[in-house]
């Protein structure tokens, strides 16, 4: 009966604090983060960490800054309830409790030579811009890159200035949609399966490696019109969301029949769970 | 040192000589009508002469020969309660003047002995060894707990009606896992003491045993046998690639039309290891706390995400649990999920009997197509 060897506890977060804290659209913020001690998270696009609101609570959230840029972990959180509501109002200079990097990744660097498309609905564009800068940074190696974005209205569009920024450049297509326009909306209305026709045209659907990421029923009609449109469902990738507790395989929470979404997903190869997906209340 | 079998005419001597060492031993103990794992501080704490009376929906302790030693066998609770405590604090944080500071409690685990596992047991345990330590994480307070644990087992000398390890390979005699391992012989006439690891041999040699009997080997090995053909239930062998195979069968429905939901299968069973965490904080708010503890896929609370839970209908939540147990559980840990304990059957108020669904899930669903001929289950 040796002792076994100290391991260190995953269980435990690590602390980090908030560089910089910026409004996003209603009830969501964005907030850098620097660790208190040791070195910067390395982490790959679509990863999550375990963020701690001190004395309230622990919620998973997606990873959404550049990773080339590992000093500035970036997290954008929507305020839908208590742990949120907290971190959405944090402030530059606050502690936060950490743990992470969590989960699988956008395979993006092994979809270089193909054209990256990224299929977004809502908050959705959070968890998929780490892979869009990822693009943008190694431009030259993607065919193409392709953004469909779809809000419910155009208040809801995240990163809205980022996108402009995106959509004017001569190597990016970048199609917006919102389900609902408001008077002075001059694009596009309607969801976001709506928008894919145009976006695909000239594409070689042989080409595309998709990127999805939205509401899970958004991502089941995309899904379709994915399939539809000649883009085999082994190129392309969902992320997917359960209610969590541990992020380590442990609490059980976020079983999907065989698979932890914590530590087998978030991030999935469409064939892999078009089956269950089709399965009510799996 | 010699791992040959020994005769160990009295179990309590072998209890007595791991108190002697300090070791701490739990075992079991009748706490209100029923068989819990506690601390045995004296040898004669050790019960004698118990049995019980097992079926679905029903457990009662009672009496059998005075001169036996473990003719009763699992009761509702199991060792996971020591190894994974229904509640365990994970860490604290104090506030500070520039956000907050992490501890973690210092848990003690004096040498312990678990005495009297039962071969589903000691299955149970490598199943929950599989969780905790994932490939990806390890939990490390378990696996300190389980390492300085010595494990000495029982094999079954008689099955409940509920028992059902002979068809799920589990029991009822353990071929590993074990430091010692137990069997009783006919009453009176002591039992036989296998060693399965030197710590074990090291204790028993303290007692100076005699080398048991090829008769009392023999003996040994017919009583478990003899105890395996008379379990009346079978968990059907297919039922992995069945259950996956038949997530709309009807029979869910009529399963959860039964079903209470009430949580006592997951808490009774072995290797259940659903969790919750719970944050909490002082009146000054400057000290939190982050609890964990046991939770059950029954509850509907556990799938919630923002807008509503993922497993609204009873259905949903019976089939999550008995898919996972029996089927999802071989693609997380390569192995079932279910030790053939029969708690889960004894423990269900409704009288619920895992083995019983497993063959009413097993007859093909009505509303399909008969499979084509070599079609795969
Ligand atoms: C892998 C992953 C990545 C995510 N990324 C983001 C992100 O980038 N930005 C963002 O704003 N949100 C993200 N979410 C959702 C976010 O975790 C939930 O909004 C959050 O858990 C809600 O907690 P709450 O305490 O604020 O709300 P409450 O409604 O009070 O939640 C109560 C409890 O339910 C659970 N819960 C509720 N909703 C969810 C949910 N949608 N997913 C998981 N658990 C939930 C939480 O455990 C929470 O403690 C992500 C979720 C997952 C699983
Ligand atoms: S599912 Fe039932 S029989 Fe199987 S290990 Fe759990 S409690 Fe025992
Ligand atoms: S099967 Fe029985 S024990 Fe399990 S939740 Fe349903 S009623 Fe409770």
């Amino acid at each position: 009966m040796a002792a076994p060897l100290p391991t260190p506890d995953p269980m435990l977060p690590r602390r980090y604090r908030v560089t910089r804290a910026k409004g996003e659209i209603a009830g969501t913020a964005t907030v850098e983060l620097a660790p208190i001690d040791g070195a910067p998270m390395t982490f790959s696009p679509g990863q999550f960490n375990m963020l701690y609101a001190f004395g309230v609570g622990e919620i998973p959230v997606s990873i959404s800054g550049d990773p080339a840029r590992p000093g500035q972990l970036t997290h954008t959180t929507r305020d839908v309830g208590l742990v949120s509501k907290a971190i959405v109002g944090l402030k530059e200079g606050d502690m936060l409790g950490i743990r992470g990097p969590f989960g699988s990744a956008w395979p993006i660097e092994a979809a270089a030579g193909r054209h990256a498309l990224f299929i977004a609905g809502g908050l959705g564009l959070a968890p998929l811009r780490p892979a869009i800068y990822h693009v943008l940074n190694n431009r030259a190696d993607y065919a193409g890159l392709t953004l469909v974005y779809g809000a419910r209205s155009p208040d809801e569009l995240l990163y809205a200035e980022e996108i402009s920024t995106w959509k004017s450049r001569l190597d990016t297509e970048v199609e917006v949609t919102v389900d609902h326009a408001r008077p002075g909306w001059t694009g596009r209305v309607g969801v976001v399966t709506t928008a894919l026709p145009h976006a695909l045209a000239g594409t070689d659907p042989a080409t595309i490696e998709a990127f999805i990421c939205g509401p899970e029923i958004m991502m089941r009609f995309t899904l379709q019109a994915l399939e539809a449109a000649g883009v085999s469902s082994d190129h392309c990738w969902v992320s997917m969301e359960r209610n969590m507790k541990c992020a380590l395989g442990f609490c059980g929470h976020c079983q999907f029949g065989g698979d932890f979404i914590c530590k087998d997903g978030p991030v999935f190869r469409h064939d892999t769970v078009a089956a269950r997906l089709g399965l009510k209340e799996l | 040192m010699t791992r040959a079998p020994l005769h160990l005419p009295d179990p309590t001597l072998l209890l007595a000589a791991l108190l002697a060492e300090g070791i701490r031993v739990i075992g079991p103990a009748p706490v209100q009508g029923a068989i819990a794992y506690e601390p045995l501080d004296r040898p004669e704490d050790l019960p004698k002469g118990l049995s019980d009376s097992q079926s679905p929906g029903h457990y009662r302790l009672a009496e059998t020969a005075p001169g036996r030693w473990f003719d009763y066998v699992v009761g509702p609770q199991s060792w996971k309660k020591w190894l994974f405590p229904a509640r365990q604090k994970l860490w604290s944080a104090e506030r500070t003047a520039d956000g907050f500071e992490l501890g973690q409690p210092d848990e003690p685990w004096p040498r312990t002995a678990f005495f009297g596992v039962r071969p589903c047991e000691i299955a149970a345990m490598e199943i929950q060894d599989r969780v905790f330590d994932n490939g990806s994480f390890t939990d490390p307070g378990y696996a300190r707990r389980r390492a300085g644990t010595l494990i000495v087992s029982v094999n079954c000398a008689r099955a409940a009606e509920t028992c059902f390890c002979a068809s799920t390979a589990t029991g009822p005699r353990a071929e590993a896992g074990y430091d010692l391992a137990l069997t009783e012989l006919a009453t009176g006439t002591g039992l036989l003491l296998e060693i399965g690891s030197d710590e074990g041999a090291r204790i028993a040699a303290t007692l100076a045993l005699a080398p048991a009997t090829p008769a009392q080997i023999a003996e040994a090995k017919a009583t478990s046998a003899a105890t395996a053909r008379a379990q009346t239930r079978a968990m059907p062998e297919a039922i992995a690639g069945t259950l996956k195979a038949n997530p709309e069968h009807p029979q869910w429905e009529d399963v959860a039309a039964r079903c209470l939901g009430c949580a006592n299968c997951t808490l009774a069973c072995p290797t259940c290891f659903c969790t919750d965490v719970e944050d909490v904080t002082d009146l000054s708010g400057d000290h939190a706390e982050r609890w964990r503890s046991w939770d059950s896929c029954f509850s509907i609370d556990f799938t919630y995400v923002h807008g509503g839970a993922v497993r609204r209908s009873g259905k949903s939540r019976y089939r999550q649990w008995m898919t996972h147990k029996l089927s999802a559980w071989h693609d997380q840990f390569g192995s079932s999920g279910c030790t053939g304990c029969g708690r889960c059957i004894a423990w269900c108020p409704v009288g619920i009997d895992i083995v019983a669904e497993a063959h009413a899930l097993s007859a093909p669903d009505p509303s399909l197509p008969a499979p084509a001929p070599h079609e795969e289950a």
